[in-house]
């Protein structure tokens, strides 16, 4: 991360934001590759939608969307430029949800499903 | 700003549950209900919106290097970018309005039920699952509007960062509002990124 540090806009103001990932500065040059594959997601994920994949239409659907959304959160939200402890702040509220989801589910199939 | 962002998470996330289940409860209704959506439309918007995030990281990017004058102009496009979302949206909205597919006392099950009359590929639902189309477009209008209410939240604060901006705020190393907007506007992006494959696309074959 510091290797990255250009002390040209480097400013004292910012030392004391923990999320200003120690100054690293993203080019457009990578943001516009990040554009690009977004959409050629879009694109794809399309497609994909018009073509009968039985149950797999909804998987694949979503395996397209997460890719997109960790693509977004790591470039354009900068999480990949970032300490550790935004990192583990993201990561964490991610595991949370999926925990909470997983244990309502679980509750949910496990009482009448399919028998109302 | 990650941490708001993290209860935002749960925020839409608790939406995005309960559609899992009630997707999986009334698939039938849900599906052909979800298949009276435009997916031009929608692909248009989820375009347009990562353009507009596109914009925004350029917006991060022209604070950090302190230009001020590119900043003002990312910001203004990725306003209009936003506005563009939100009138797509509105149209679609204004295409349920007209055809009654607002859930209430004005909803009309007579598409779902009698699909071939109205020129669809659809087969026809019982009336009792017809109802339960309603349940579809209450949530997607719940998670759609609530989107849209974030936007809206979200476009009134790029005015102010865009003023700002032009008075100089931002270019000499205090990027931090800008940063933190960014990420608010790109985990709105993200919301989409999820709302359009849901609501859209994964209905066009039911698998059954």
């Amino acid at each position: 991360m510091s290797e990255h540090h250009d002390p040209e806009y480097h400013d004292a103001a910012n030392v004391v934001n923990p999320e200003h990932g120690s100054h690293h500065i993203v080019t457009p040059v990578t943001y516009s590759i990040v554009f690009g594959s977004l959409l050629l997601g879009t694109a794809i994920t399309v497609k994909a939608a018009y073509v009968d994949l039985g149950i797999f239409n909804p998987i694949v659907a979503l395996a397209i969307a997460c890719t997109k959304a960790v693509i977004v959160i790591l470039f354009f939200m900068h999480v990949k430029y970032q300490s550790k402890l935004v990192k583990m702040t993201v990561g964490a509220g991610f595991f949370t949800f999926l925990v909470l989801i997983t244990m309502t589910l679980t509750d949910y199939i496990s009482r009448a499903w399919g028998l109302w | 700003m990650w941490l708001f962002l993290l209860t935002e998470i749960m925020f839409f996330g608790g939406l995005f549950f309960s559609y899992l289940l009630y997707r999986n409860w009334y698939h039938d209704a849900f599906v052909v209900a979800s298949n009276q959506l435009s997916i031009p439309l929608g692909a248009t918007n989820t375009a347009v919106l990562i353009g507009s995030g596109f914009f925004m990281a350029l917006g991060v990017w022209a604070a950090e290097v302190r230009k001020r004058g590119l900043l003002v102009i990312f910001l203004i496009l990725t306003t209009v970018l936003g506005l563009v979302f939100l009138g797509v949206k509105y149209d679609e909205y204004h295409e349920k309005w007209e055809k009654h597919h607002i859930p209430g006392a004005h909803f009309d099950v007579s598409e779902f039920v009698n699909p071939h009359a109205y020129g669809l590929k659809e087969e026809p639902l019982a009336p009792d699952m017809a109802q339960k189309t309603q349940v579809f477009f209450f949530l997607y209008f719940a998670m759609t509007g609530m989107h849209a209410l974030h936007m809206i939240i979200g476009v009134g604060l790029l005015f102010w960062l865009t003023w700002r901006a032009h008075r100089g705020d931002f270019s000499s190393g205090y990027v931090a509002p800008i940063e933190n907007f960014g990420l608010y506007w790109h985990f709105v992006d993200i919301v989409w990124l999820f709302l359009f494959p849901l609501l859209y696309l994964i209905n066009r074959h039911p698998g059954t």
